[in-house]
């Protein structure tokens, strides 16, 4: 017999009459792909910050902090799904667990690298113009810190939405799940789709970070950056 | 807890070092597929990123490479090049390879571009041409972040090889894709373990190779000094 | 301003679709419900003819009237039916003799009598009720090559003794320890250890593509799959009782099981025959035409839908 299965020639990599009959679930894959990437970094933050914060406040704590977070990100994804599921099972919760452990690990790294790159004399000033601690902190260091948060986040959203594809050996997917289907019927039209469509949707996603770092940080504008 | 006993029970098992199936055996695949992916996108990518930095022609594409990169799912990437070129190494290297191009280009670039201008004037006015600039005054100083992204796509592809078992093939994935078919849990957390010790001796054994390749005047705070007092020895 | 400009479109373009993601609300949960008795998630594991059944499954319960989602392509039947015991699906299609040895790792029954029996407690005390039966059945097999048949003289399992050694076996990681997988190759036929166990998968791309390219001589598969006849490859016969019976059987959480959806689903096991379940999967192995379409079709040919 031959060498195998005919390679896919590059006709076939996309059978657009598919695409066509598949709008549906490609749109829900598209949507559940949204869904599970906006909450992951939504609750990466709102736990980060607290964590940045305490890292911040007491340099103590930083060195730990990063330390284990770090660890945790050396741990595969796959893996970290399929620990979760004895616990969790085939649901939203162990993908939505799993995807907010690794944006809280680049949340807080970026978070207090922002706040520490605040510049001492700034902060000088702000502690002899009688700023108490908090003011301090909400009024001078985090609005200066966006630009690095504001990137911590971009690159948070990014691997997320590339993560996701990943909870597809989980029963969840996004995206994820035409690279399942088109592995299993061994067929490349779902996975180009699917490779397009996480790329779009990143590059997006990126550029919308991007303008709200513009429209959040009016004084670094005028600098031409 | 008992997963805990279970795990350090398989990972001391002596009969998970030795054999086909061992650890050995399963770090060493996993490793090839990293080294030789990292190694040909390294030779690649390095003097794509160093052109575009001497020259600063295409500079948006390197920027952005990056963060491109990052956006490229790996599993869709393996998955489709399966369909195309069914079992084999192929796919697991070239999905680790798209991998590690986007850091070694972004860094390169970013390395040569922000040699210090004066520093780049001060060699061309000794008299050195372009192709002396770059190899003797900005190859050496971008070395720092050359190594860090080079580091970065090392560990990024340590960490995504466990891919490779998806498609059939060895590697320190097999792990975790066995064990999941076999619900062995002690399996794939020992897996899990094994993939992030690796990550964290890839880290820090480059970190090592680092220091020694840059140059020893050169931190990377340090580096105009350093360079500005050895351009005035020299003349 | 240019770049801000752009910025701010893609703000609102992605502003858009959180706000349409957030209202659909299915999509997210990927169709777990709370179990109502008038709904039912069907699921199925990660290959063709698994899709093609709970589609199957899925056309004829929603005919009865019944509330269905369906969720398929979960993974292999270790990540999936304990979805089934924890109720995050309702239905699955499976194979009698496989859940047996899946719940009985030591169950040596062989015939399809012999196998239901030993199930029917099983299941029972996890929840489950198995329904109807097909007379169908999706057995497991040892596939060669025209060319490795030819050339170490296979016809039957029992001519692989002594040639073992020098062939390499491949097929989904639990075949190296599962009774009727190559222990049980050692145990009834005798057959000495192969040269080499290459994990794969279960009658997926990987033990396909790996058996066509020469990485494996010998491969695990499935026997209604498409791809046998596509690449002529020759299943060997099993010439000692070593195998189970490989009924098609819908197999359900109690709960969710009423006698609408037991009705429904008895009516399209009746009719599920082994040479329609090929049939059926070369449609979508081979013309790679969707699993979905396939069910239907052949459901509305029987009369079913």
């Amino acid at each position: 017999m031959t060498d195998g299965p005919a390679p896919v020639l590059a006709a076939e990599l996309i059978r657009w009459s598919w695409i066509g009959d598949h709008l549906d679930d490609i749109r829900d894959d598209l949507l559940q792909h949204v869904q599970l990437t906006f909450l992951a970094v939504l609750l990466g933050l709102l736990l980060a910050f607290p964590l940045s914060l305490a890292a911040f406040r007491w340099p103590r704590l930083y060195a730990p902090i990063l330390g284990s977070t770090g660890i945790l990100f050396t741990i595969p994804s796959l893996a970290l799904f399929i620990l979760l599921i004895p616990f969790t099972g085939l649901s939203i919760s162990t993908s939505l667990i799993g995807l907010t452990m690794y944006t809280l690990l680049i949340l807080v790294r970026n978070i207090v690298e922002g706040l520490r790159g605040v510049d001492r004399d700034v902060r000088e000033a702000a502690e002899a113009m009688g700023y108490t601690r908090a003011r301090q902190l909400f009024q001078v260091e985090l609005p200066l810190a966006l630009p690095v948060i504001i990137a911590g986040i971009r690159i948070a959203t990014v691997t997320t939405i590339g993560l996701v594809t990943i909870t597809a050996l989980i029963g969840q997917g996004g995206l994820g799940q035409l690279f399942i289907d088109g592995f299993t019927l061994n067929f490349a039209t779902p996975i180009v789709v699917g490779i397009v469509l996480s790329a779009l949707l990143a590059f997006t996603a990126d550029l919308a970070l991007v303008g709200l770092q513009h429209q959040l940080t009016p004084w670094a504008r005028s600098r031409g950056r | 807890m008992n997963v805990v006993n279970e795990v350090l029970a398989w990972l001391t098992d002596p009969a998970q070092w030795s054999g086909p199936d061992g650890i050995p055996v399963r770090t060493l695949q996993h490793l090839w597929y990293s080294v030789l992916a990292t190694a040909i996108a390294a030779a690649v990518a390095l003097p794509i990123g160093v052109y575009i930095g001497h020259t600063g022609r295409g500079a948006i594409v390197a920027v952005n490479l990056t963060n491109l990169g990052r956006a490229i799912p790996s599993l869709g990437i393996i998955i489709l090049m399966f369909t195309i070129f069914g079992f084999g190494i192929a796919p697991i290297l070239v999905t680790l390879f798209a991998l590690a191009i986007p850091p070694i280009v972004t860094n390169s670039y970013i390395g040569v571009r922000s040699v210090d201008p004066d520093v780049r004037e001060a060699a061309e006015g000794m008299g050195m041409r372009g192709r002396q600039v770059l190899w003797r005054v900005e190859l050496p100083m971008a070395m720092p972040l050359i190594m860090a992204g080079i580091r970065t796509s090392a560990v990024q592809v340590v960490a995504t090889a466990t891919l490779a078992a998806f498609v059939g093939l060895g590697g320190l994935g097999r792990y975790l894709i066995d064990g999941l078919a076999q619900r062995d849990l002690a399996e794939v957390v020992g897996g899990a373990i094994l993939v992030a010790v690796l990550s964290l001796v890839t880290e820090l054994l480059l970190g090592r190779v680092q220091t020694l390749v840059v140059s020893k005047g050169l931190t990377e705070r340090g580096a105009d000094a350093a360079v500005r007092a050895k351009v005035e020895k020299a003349a | 301003m240019r770049r801000i400009r752009l910025g701010g479109a893609a703000v609102a373009a992605c502003l858009a679709l959180v706000l349409a993601a957030c209202g659909g609300d299915d999509a997210l949960e990927g169709g777990t419900q709370p179990n109502e008795q008038s709904s039912v998630t069907v699921g199925s594991t990660n290959f063709s003819e698994q899709l093609i059944l709970a589609q199957m499954y899925a056309a004829v319960l929603e005919k009865a009237g019944v509330d269905v989602t369906v969720r398929p392509n979960l993974g292999n039947r270790e990540v999936v039916f304990p979805a089934l015991e924890k109720g995050e699906i309702d239905l699955l299609p499976e194979y009698n003799g496989s859940v047996l040895s899946f719940l009985n790792p030591d169950a040596t029954q062989t015939t399809s009598e012999e196998v239901n029996t030993a199930l029917t407690p099983l299941l029972d005390g996890k929840g489950l009720v198995a329904l109807q039966q097909s007379p169908a059945e999706d057995k497991d097999g040892w596939a060669v090559t025209k060319e490795t048949a030819d050339r170490y003289g296979l016809a039957k399992v029992s001519d692989l003794k002594g040639k073992a050694g020098q062939l390499v076996v491949g097929g989904p990681p639990e075949l190296e320890t599962r009774p009727a997988g190559l222990p049980g190759l050692k145990k009834v036929y005798g057959i000495e250890d192969f040269k080499e166990f290459k994990a794969l998968d279960a009658g997926g791309p990987l033990t396909t593509s790996a058996l066509n390219k020469g990485d494996i001589d010998v491969g695990r598969v499935f026997t209604t799959q498409g791809a046998i006849d596509e690449f002529g490859w020759v299943v060997l016969e099993e010439d000692k009782p070593l195998q189970p019976a490989q009924n098609i059987v819908p197999i359900g959480r109690k709960d969710a099981m009423t006698d609408q959806v037991k009705q429904a689903l008895d009516a399209i096991s009746a009719k599920i025959t082994t040479e329609e379940l090929i049939k059926l999967n070369k449609l979508v192995d081979v013309d790679k035409q969707d699993p979905e379409k396939v069910a239907n079709d052949w459901l509305t040919q029987q009369g079913l839908l």
